[in-house]
């Protein structure tokens, strides 16, 4: 297995997704093996092997951000005489390949499973070492990155090898899969959709403490209601679009307060607009939270309506956060967990005046919000990762048998 | 001993659609029920589509049967709401029921003019509706209705007695083992704590064979011919009576034209009066003809809907209970109003299929095409539901009656 990240030193969903799936593919009898571009202390995951990917004779791998990871441009190197040495992207990129093909050679695999383009050129090289079946797993297309924009050329261009000579695609839902086929014009029969899912631990759902925006609970009680946005503050998550809708629901109903939680390149330029809209006092931004932290569930759950404005989202599992704590979610219907959840408000990301309405309308109606919670909960239940997970197991099966008729 | 006879009983119903309507039209547009062509809620496109598939059609055919076996009878039921309907957007409709019911061989049955679950939660209303529809029933038909059905064929001692003190002489329900228990649905009834009224049970098995199972591939029994259809019928020939109970547009819309159905409608009399100890009743022939046989006591209200056969598929989550009530809530302040569009809409408002759009009951488990309804979600149907609620109280509210 290839991936880019793993919790707790992870940034976005994909770490998470990594994560869960792992778990319950090594529950079903896989044997997993999991590479990645860096070292950190993973001896909370005993389900599989960590192999932090150490090229070039270093004895250890730091992504430049905190902890490390997916959004990290350069990575540092640590060498066992102690110096050091900066190392971008695009070369620790090729360095982690040539490990992992080492890897491949040496050991007996039966298959390479990689996850997204950042891990492409570590899969082709492995498959072209030990001729192992490659699978690769989209769990978001450059096209999606860009906010439905062609995006970066080399990125494009690794993405689409990595589509090309794969053995079987996965995708982690059907809008993604369109996207593959539309923009990389790959052979339907090749991709199948496995959807996400999120389970949560115990210790998750445990509470005891009391909500840390004391501020927003405070004005909770004359009155106010909160709109709450999370995740990056990017293009891609259409945040303009609700800053938009927002300035229609204030006017409707002046009590309510949108709140951003997370960080990115957007968030001057949404608090421009919110001040240009003159909703200044009713937009609040956090900053970045970190995803597995109590503030991060608190903003869940003083929330009073959750929304995912995205132009293009591939899956997203903030809903199912926000619907395991509590809160009902309005969703665009461009984005891949609007094809799963029945339990949802769905809107075009587009369409302000009727994200506008479907705001207001949970906000005026208590019976709304309960019966939206109260369902999607029931609904949350029963998406497990067992389909996808076996859909996963099928998929192995079958290249692991043409490999064995072509030995 | 009068013959043994098919009661057969057609429910005609289309709803005022609540078109898209966002909290944002509140206080604006008092539009609720009009969008333009080809929305999935344009009630004039679904009336012409019907009209089209089923009405027309089998309008067609009872008038034939009608004019070719001298003892085929039937009794409907229509609502206020379709009526209007027809005449507003396919005249050609109300003219077709006007000639069937001409023979004086169909009897028409009393109901809420708004297909309304008014008897729930205000009597006064409840009555004015009932008056309303017998009204309208006049003007258009000639006819007095003599027997009584509320919405959804739901039913209680207390629908029953009421039914009685106001003189009906039948009065129609589920025919519902729990409520029934080792009794037959195929005998005529007394309701518990009445004196005069009769009450008739839907045969639910043998009407849901055509209602509802008749073109499914996966019966054991399909397909069904009327023959076979016949012995069913024939296997409860010691008993008086065989009430079919279903909705109209069976015939066209839920069971299209090329599942056989209209054959099936039609050779039927032909079958069955084959023995001429058979007949046809209406359902006030049928309560006259025949004697009760026992009480039935139905404390808790059944309907002919579910495998629950209760209101849950109405008022059974906290959506539809909360929209219901706040509705029911405004009645004096509309009533005060002296407004008679205000009071139409509210009315319109209180057709139960709002609040069936609303359930969530099949909802989760993903058995969406199970579930009849021209919005995306229940929520959707709830959120305009409430906006036009909130219209209402705007209405009110500018003039004064508002609380």
């Amino acid at each position: 297995m290839l991936g880019w990240e793993l919790p707790p030193h992870h940034t976005g969903g994909m770490g998470i997704v990594c994560y869960q799936l792992c778990k319950k593919l090594a529950q079903s009898g896989a044997d997993i093996e999991f590479i990645l571009p860096y070292t950190a202390d993973f001896s909370a995951i005993d389900f599989m092997k960590i192999n932090p990917a150490l090229p070039n004779g270093a004895k250890e791998v730091l992504g430049q951000s905190a902890g490390s990871t997916y959004s990290s441009q350069y990575f540092k190197y640590f060498y066992s005489d102690g110096s050091t040495r900066g190392v971008a992207m695009d070369e620790h990129q090729k360095n982690y390949a040539e490990y992992a093909a080492k890897i491949a050679l040496l050991g007996s695999y039966d298959i390479i499973h990689a996850h997204d383009w950042l891990t492409f050129r570590a899969g082709l090289m492995a498959k072209q070492m030990c001729g192992k079946p490659l699978i690769v797993h989209i769990h978001s297309t450059e096209f999606d990155r860009a906010g439905g924009k062609n995006g970066n050329p080399m990125v494009r261009e690794i993405e689409y090898m990595g589509l090309q000579l794969a053995d079987k695609i996965i995708a982690v839902s059907e809008a993604t899969k369109r996207a593959i086929i539309r923009e990389y014009d790959i052979d339907a029969s090749k991709i199948v959709v496995a959807h996400n899912a999120m389970e949560f631990e115990p210790h998750e759902l445990e509470d005891t403490h009391s909500n840390v925006f004391v501020y927003l609970k405070q004005m909770q009680t004359s009155g106010y209601k909160v709109v709450l946005s999370a995740g990056r503050l990017t293009i891609q998550k259409g945040l303009s679009h609700l800053v938009y809708a927002m300035q229609k629901v204030v006017k409707h109903r002046p009590k309510t307060l949108l709140l951003f939680v997370g960080s990115g390149e957007q968030q001057i330029e949404l608090m421009n607009l919110a001040a240009e809209l003159g909703i200044g006092a009713n937009v609040l931004f956090t900053g970045h939270l970190n995803g597995t932290g109590k503030s991060w569930r608190d903003s869940f759950r003083v929330a009073d309506i959750f929304v995912m404005p995205s132009i293009s989202e591939p899956f997203g599992l903030t809903p199912f956060e926000a619907i395991t704590h509590g809160t009902p979610v309005l969703i665009s219907r461009q984005s891949g967990v609007a094809e799963l959840l029945q339990n949802s408000l769905k809107v075009d990301f587009w369409d302000i005046d009727e994200m506008a309405n479907h705001i207001s309308c949970v906000l005026d109606n208590q019976d709304l919000q309960d019966t939206l919670i109260e369902m999607g909960q029931i609904e949350l239940k029963n998406l497990t990762w067992d389909k996808s997970v076996s859909t996963l197991l099928e998929e192995y099966n079958k290249h692991i048998n043409v490999g064995l008729q072509h030995a | 001993m009068p013959k043994r006879a098919i009661v057969l009983y057609l429910h005609v119903h289309q709803p005022y659609r609540i078109r898209h309507y966002t909290i944002f039209d509140a206080g604006i547009d008092h539009n609720y029920f009009d969008t333009h062509e080809g929305d999935r809620t344009n009630n004039a496109d679904i009336i012409r589509k019907v009209a089209y598939k089923s009405y027309i059609p089998t309008n067609e055919r009872l008038l034939r049967m009608l004019h070719d076996n001298q003892e085929f009878k039937l009794s409907m039921s229509i609502t206020g709401t379709v009526l209007e309907q027809f005449e507003q957007y396919a005249p050609e409709v109300l003219e077709s029921f006007k000639q069937v019911i001409k023979t004086g061989r169909v009897e028409i049955v009393a109901e809420t003019y708004h297909h309304s679950l008014a008897f729930f939660y205000s009597r006064s209303e409840f009555e004015a509706q009932v008056k309303k529809h017998a009204d309208k029933i006049y003007e258009l038909f000639g006819v007095v209705p003599t027997a009584f059905r509320n919405t959804e064929l739901s039913y209680n001692n207390d629908i029953a007695y009421w039914a009685d003190q106001a003189g009906y002489k039948a009065i129609l329900s589920e025919g519902w083992d729990p409520v029934l228990g080792w009794r037959s649905p195929n005998f005529v009834y007394r309701p518990a704590y009445t004196n005069n009224i009769k009450l008739l049970t839907k045969n639910y098995k043998l009407s849901d064979d055509i209602a509802f199972r008749f073109s499914n591939r996966s019966w054991e029994e399909y397909p069904l011919t009327t023959e076979k259809y016949l012995q069913w019928l024939n296997s409860s020939w010691d008993q008086p009576l065989v009430n079919l109970f279903m909705d109209y547009e069976t015939f066209g819309e839920h069971q299209w034209e090329d599942t056989g159905i209209f054959n099936f409608l039609e050779h039927l009399p032909h079958v069955w009066l084959g023995d001429t100890n058979h007949t046809f009743m209406t359902v006030s022939e049928a309560a006259e003809s025949f004697e009760a046989v026992d009480q039935i006591d139905v404390p808790h209200t059944i309907t002919w809907a579910d495998t629950e056969r209760d209101l849950t598929a109405w008022l059974g989550n906290k959506m539809q209970q909360g929209s219901i009530a706040a509705l029911y809530a405004l009645e004096s302040a509309v009533l005060k109003s002296n407004d008679a569009e205000l009071l139409e809409d509210w009315r319109k408002l209180q057709t139960s299929d709002h609040f069936y759009y609303m359930c969530t009951k099949w909802w989760s488990d993903g058995d969406v095409h199970a579930y009849f309804s021209p919005y995306e979600s229940p929520y959707i149907a709830y959120e305009n539901f409430m906006n036009a609620y909130h219209d209402i109280q705007y209405r009110l509210s500018i003039k004064g009656l508002l609380e």
